[in-house]
């Protein structure tokens, strides 16, 4: 049986992207971000994982609007990142596990989950930015990937209740595949944060600071909300919080140990977030 | 029936609708190629993808407000704002009627609200380091 060794969850915004490329990371403006990275990578040293299941948004990468999945499952051999535009360098490849995608996959179906599967499926900085964070010096990705999108694009979205609901059928498939890989699992994005209209700019800590306390033991409590309500209380960027509440669903209904929680105010126009879970 | 949230229109059907040749024009910038091609000649590149005249205006005055209006959303202008050197600091400014000096302070006021409580490093009794405690200041 797979072991799911806990969860991380960050932000993923391009700007880190270009911090990390211009080495500011101990700069005044960005230590404070880079700071919660060092007990990330002692956590996932100890916690070996060598699988990622990662739930995450696309920008505009692999997906456009002519055909907008809702949730999305990558079963494919190799990830590559792309030229996204804005110039962002591309990043390393990612070594898929095409088994488990598709053991995902059936699963997920099975509980009725009509998700959208990719056999060919580029990933963009959303997800490229966390393992560059996490695995900073690396040649090669230490675990295999296995990428579910979420769209946080064009509305409707999916509800926080529904994406807790597609978290957990996640976790339950994960503890049935019958291999012994340790999994851990990403949420990527927000936290609070809009870029467009009139708006632009607003930031909650308030409301970020709900997520991050009840994420770890009572993360129903995101389910509360309608997702235009957190449109409105995180953001319509902000959304990405989806991405966060299906990664803890994968985690289970047991408790989680918080163990570590960085939260910095602004990186670039985001208030960010990085935690990290394990089992209690 | 939809909320309606100060600032902001959720990027719904009809805003996709209305949206599609401007986003479609943006997500094609992913290709060096086509950014290149866009700025040898503007107009013609918009009138290829079928912008309509109001989005052909919008992209022409650097009118951000003006493409969210036509249907442009963020994700993707955010394509195009990188091939006219704007990032979304150079964004917020123009959607807020800020200068970007103002938007980045604005940004980083808003640090001010955020609990000690909340703000800054917390390693939990799980990590390998001691207890609970606070790096920053």
């Amino acid at each position: 049986m797979a072991n799911i060794v806990g969860g991380y969850f960050t932000s993923h915004v391009p700007a880190i992207g270009g911090a990390i490329q211009r080495g500011d990371q101990q700069s005044e403006y960005w230590k404070p971000f880079f700071d919660g990275f060092p007990p990330v990578r002692q956590w996932l040293a100890d916690a070996a994982p060598d699988v990622a299941v990662v739930f995450y948004n696309d920008h505009g990468l692999n997906f456009f609007l002519d055909a907008m999945p809702t949730f999305a499952v990558g079963a494919a051999a190799r990830y590559d990142n792309a030229d996204e535009g804005w110039g962002l360098p591309v990043y390393k490849s990612f070594v898929g596990h095409p088994n488990l995608s598709w053991h995902l996959i059936e699963a997920l179906v099975d509980a009725e989950f009509d998700v959208t599967t990719c056999q060919k499926m580029m990933v963009d900085h959303a997800l490229s930015i966390p393992f560059e964070l996490a695995w900073p010096d690396v040649d090669q990705w230490p675990v295999r990937l296995v990428p579910i999108a979420i769209n946080t694009v064009q509305f409707p979205l999916p509800s926080p209740r529904r994406c807790l609901a597609l978290g957990r059928a996640v976790g339950a498939a994960l503890r049935s595949w019958p291999g012994d890989e340790r999994i851990v699992v990403i949420g990527t994005g927000g936290l609070s944060h809009q870029l467009e209209g009139a708006r632009a700019g607003f930031m909650n800590p308030d409301y970020d600071r709900f997520c991050l306390d009840h994420l770890a033991d009572d993360p129903a409590a995101l389910t509360a909300h309608s997702v235009e309500q957190v449109a409105e209380l995180a953001g319509t960027q902000g959304v990405e919080i989806l991405n966060w509440i299906a990664a803890r669903g994968a985690l289970g209904d047991a408790r989680q140990t918080m163990v570590m929680r960085n939260y910095h105010v602004p990186i670039s126009n985001t208030a960010a977030a990085t935690v990290v879970l394990e089992p209690a | 029936m939809r909320r309606s949230i100060p600032g902001t229109a959720l990027f719904d059907g009809e805003l996709a609708e209305r949206g599609f040749a401007l986003n479609a024009m943006c997500f094609s910038f992913n290709d060096a190629a086509n950014r290149a091609a866009f700025l040898a000649d503007e107009d013609g590149y918009c009138r290829k993808f079928g912008l309509t005249t109001a989005q052909r205006g919008a992209v022409a005055a650097r009118d951000v407000p003006a493409m969210l209006a036509a249907g442009g959303n963020v994700y993707y202008l955010a394509k195009l704002a990188g091939i006219l050197g704007l990032n979304v600091q150079d964004l917020g400014a123009l959607q807020t009627g800020r200068t970007v000096a103002e938007f980045k302070a604005m940004l980083v006021a808003a640090r001010a609200g955020v609990d000690p409580d909340l703000g800054g490093l917390h390693l939990g009794p799980g990590s390998s380091g001691s207890a609970r405690q606070r790096e920053t200041a």
